[in-house]
């Protein structure tokens, strides 16, 4: 499988350079990019990204970008919002590892899955 | 406005019986009229006097875009054009989506515009309105007493046989509405208390039929609910929910929906589009939103349904 060593790789590199460059800023950089990974979008009746796999701890932070409320409800009951009207967000940390499949309670057929490792 | 299905050869005819009670105390009537009757009597006793009632729907009160930025305002349209038609309907349907975010506020401004109307008001409720924390509770509360379960009920009116049904609570990720198996069972227990030439009116918010599962415009058990109603000989099933006009004709059965008050949706998988609200120019708004009235005549198995809209 020579593109997942290529990939390894190339975190190790990362990872090195990102040691090197802690004095220059790139730790910032690191930063900035973490809390954009764990925002999930509603748009056009859509999770975007419908799946997002983030680390046990991680806060997800869902905003609703259309302009007719939904909501975010685990199927497992283990976490729900409020209805958001446009432009409200609901966050929720997700504190053990496991696969937490939701949908938005108002439009079923809306559907997501968050991840945690 | 058009008229339709006003056609239908007539074997039953209605019932000549004006025991409604309707002075507003809307849940003393259901003792009123006698639930059945055979065919050789309703034939006999054809109704004199002709009936009607009116279909509102979405009136999404809250709602605020700019191409309408007030619901109430077109909400209250539509209510001063029910209090104008010529013969008085004998009560109103609302078939859900009272408000927006089911919020006190919305449903009261709803109740003070709807009560203009000076006829009583029957309730379903959409899926705007059980975002409370109770799921519902605020709407029962308030529209639900004397109702079963989530707040599904019935009630008879000159003959006819009106089934609200609920169809927004407890819904399944990937799923449509749902009616859940206590209901049904209660809808098999209801209707077992009728004889096939009893006229029904079953109403709900989500469409009883797969209007467009893709957009969840169907109700996952509406297969059972309709095999129940099938020995009728006059179904007539009023939704709302998709804010537009659609007809179907199956059988015995006929589905409408109805336009909103408030705004309205693309027409089912139009491409690009989604479910959601639709803008249109302002001039626009008002032809394509509306009311319906709905007539009871001795005439036909299928019931003469004009929409109106608020132009």
């Amino acid at each position: 499988m020579p593109s997942l060593r290529l990939t390894l790789r190339a975190a190790a590199a990362a990872a090195m350079f990102g040691i090197g460059a802690l004095g220059v800023g790139a730790l910032g950089v690191a930063l900035a990019q973490g809390p954009a990974a764990t925002g999930v979008n509603i748009d056009n009746f859509s999770f975007s990204p419908p799946t997002i796999t983030v680390a046990a701890g991680t806060t997800v932070k869902w905003t609703n970008n259309d302009d007719i409320p939904h909501t975010v409800r685990a199927v497992d009951g283990s976490f729900h919002s409020k209805a958001m009207d446009s432009d409200d967000s609901y966050s929720f940390t997700f504190a053990k590892p496991g696969v937490y499949s939701y949908f938005c309670s108002i439009h079923p057929k809306m559907v997501g899955k968050v991840v945690v490792k | 406005m058009s008229e339709l299905e006003a056609g239908g050869e007539n074997r039953r005819g209605f019932l000549k019986c004006m025991t409604w009670a309707g002075t507003g105390l809307v849940w003393t009537l259901a003792g009123g009229v006698p639930a059945a009757i055979g065919l050789e009597a309703a034939a006999a006793t054809r109704r004199a006097t002709p009936f009607s009632f009116v279909q509102v729907s979405d009136s999404h009160i809250g709602f605020s875009k700019p191409f309408n930025p007030d619901a109430r305002v077109t909400f209250r349209e539509a209510i001063a054009k029910i209090a104008a038609m010529p013969a008085k309907p004998d009560f109103i349907i609302h078939t859900g989506d009272v408000s927006q975010l089911s919020k006190d506020d919305q449903f009261d401004d709803a109740d003070q515009i709807i009560k203009t109307a000076g006829v009583p008001v029957f309730h379903v409720p959409g899926e705007h309105d059980v975002l409370d924390e109770g799921q519902g509770k605020a709407f029962l509360d308030r529209y639900g007493k004397g109702t079963k379960g989530a707040g599904w009920y019935s009630f008879n009116h000159a003959g006819v046989h009106f089934v609200a049904l609920v169809n927004v609570i407890n819904l399944k990720a990937g799923g449509m509405g749902s009616l859940g198996p206590e209901q049904l069972a209660w809808l098999k227990d209801d209707l077992a208390a009728h004889g096939p030439s009893t006229p029904i009116v079953v109403f709900a918010h989500i469409p009883l039929w797969a209007l467009y599962p893709d957009w969840g415009w169907g109700t996952d058990e509406s297969a059972q609910a309709l095999a129940l109603l099938a020995r009728f000989g006059s179904v007539t099933v009023l939704n709302g929910h998709i804010h537009q006009v659609q007809q179907k004709v199956e059988g015995h059965v006929s589905f409408y929906t109805a336009r909103s008050t408030a705004f309205p949706q693309p027409a089912p998988g139009a491409p690009g589009a989604q479910p959601g609200p639709m803008a249109v120019p302002a001039d626009k708004l008002r032809s394509v939103l509306g009311v319906r009235e709905v007539s009871f005549v001795a005439r036909g198995q299928t019931l003469p349904i004009v929409d109106q809209t608020l132009a």
